[in-house]
């Protein structure tokens, strides 16, 4: 295309205030991959591509369905039964013809995320569900890739954007640290939601990764923006960093291959607690492996039992490492190690039995001093 | 002294969408005396905001705090 017709298609932009010809080129040199082509994938990548994003990843393993219509505005009734990605991709590059548009019809895996975010410089998390969240908000962590996030529910939708690039950077989980469980929290399909809201908010995270690009005004760093549609009330919410959760995401790109986000969000799967009673007989019965999932400079030590130390983040990538047919996990007060022992079990499944200590060494230590 | 609370998505559906509560003197009084009422929302997954900051330990309050319930969507 030549520069005039370039001029002319982004015209209405280039003229704007701090916006200009520079702006036009870096929205153009920009890699942006959308991760799920629905509900505020639909919107973000229409206007991605209406403003001349150079290059815009699409993935998303689904096909069209006639529920979908009331709010993915790329489908229509021609498209029920194809491909997502591939539709959007068809009817994105009649809209421009000027940009690379690249899809996969395919489901985001730990196997290909890491891989595919590294030829990208943004990264929209427009999914459905909450193990792919957590997945796309580790997989950026460890990247240190810019992260755009919107979700919906009903009337309401919530923004945010993570940078990702140094200490202090809020991410996913400085907000809600733990996926719930599937079922814990309903989704669309359960929940319904107005067609309207992943419109306005998979806009904002368009409007959010333009900024990011052009470097026009004050992107939703560290910040939580929330609208409700019902009283039209938009607030913003100021966040920080959290020390703790950093142990929560894989230690490196070995240990993110290794993590089965799914099984983290499945209810199906409940692992055994035992109290601190119990913990004793095991102690006295013998032939265990307990391991200590805090991080190394937590306290209190733990000196009265053999254990071993693997902080929670490392643990995929050592499992192996464990011999006894009985594994106990603790920590401080017994959530990270139940989390620990869901891990060991999606490792393991029925060739070893995997307990965590209920109330944690807290509780154990407690009740030691009770007797 | 009064404490304004506000509640998004599922949250609203079991408390409604402002609460008022009185006595408590900090965010942990306030998440008991809330669950005590509302027993349904021990059971939710949120988190605090006062005064417009994402909290993450236990804060105090006062006459002009504002606190939000903000719970996980999932919908996309």
């Amino acid at each position: 295309m030549s520069n005039t017709n370039l001029y002319e298609r982004y015209q209405r932009q280039i003229i704007l205030p701090g916006f200009g010809e520079k702006g036009q080129r870096e929205l153009l040199q920009a890699k942006v991959i959308v991760v799920g082509a629905g509900g505020l994938g639909c919107p973000a990548l229409q206007y991605l591509t209406a403003a001349g994003v150079g290059t815009i990843g699409i993935i998303d393993d689904d096909v069209v369905s006639l529920n979908n219509l009331q709010r993915q505005v790329l489908y229509s009734v021609n498209d029920i039964g194809f491909s997502k990605a591939e539709r959007a991709a068809l009817t994105l590059s009649q809209l421009n013809t000027g940009i690379k548009i690249i899809s996969y019809n395919e489901r985001l895996t730990t196997q290909n995320a890491l891989m595919l975010f590294k030829q990208f410089d943004i990264i929209i998390d427009g999914t459905d569900n909450f193990s792919t969240r957590y997945m796309i908000n580790d997989a950026c962590v460890l990247l240190k890739k810019l992260l755009v996030y919107g979700a919906i529910s009903q009337f309401e939708g919530q923004l945010s954007v993570f940078r990702n690039e140094k200490d202090g950077d809020v991410n996913y989980r400085d907000i809600f640290p733990e996926p719930p469980m599937d079922g814990e929290i309903l989704n669309c399909a359960e929940a319904g939601v107005l067609g309207t809201i992943p419109g306005i908010i998979g806009t904002m995270m368009a409007n959010e990764t333009i900024k990011l690009i052009t470097g026009l005004g004050e992107p939703l760093i560290n910040q939580l923006l929330t609208y409700s549609a019902t009283n039209n009330l938009v607030y913003q919410f100021s966040l920080t960093a959290r020390k703790d959760t950093r142990s929560l995401i894989p230690e490196n790109e070995r240990e993110f291959l290794k993590t089965d986000y799914e099984w983290l969000c499945s209810p199906a799967i409940i692992s055994d607690e035992i109290d601190a009673e119990m913990f004793n007989s095991f102690l006295e019965a013998g032939n265990i492996d307990v391991i200590d999932v805090r991080e190394p400079n937590e306290l209190p030590g733990v000196y009265e039992f053999p254990n071993i130390k693997i902080p929670l983040g490392q643990l995929p990538g050592t499992a192996a490492e464990l011999k006894a047919g009985t594994i106990i996990t603790f920590c401080q007060t017994g959530s990270r190690s139940l989390k620990a022992a869901r891990i060991l079990n999606g490792i393991f499944g029925k060739s070893k039995k995997v307990y965590s200590l209920r109330g944690g060494i807290l509780g154990w230590k407690k009740l030691k001093q009770s007797v | 002294m009064s404490i304004h609370i506000i509640l998004f998505g599922r949250l609203a559906d079991i408390a409604g969408s402002s609460v008022s509560l009185d006595n408590v003197a900090d965010t942990d009084g306030l998440v008991r005396a809330l669950h005590s009422t509302y027993p349904a929302l021990a059971e939710s997954k949120y988190v605090i905001a006062v005064n417009k900051q994402v909290i993450t330990s236990n804060t105090s309050l006062d006459e002009n705090s504002v606190v939000a319930l903000l719970p996980p969507y999932s919908g996309g």
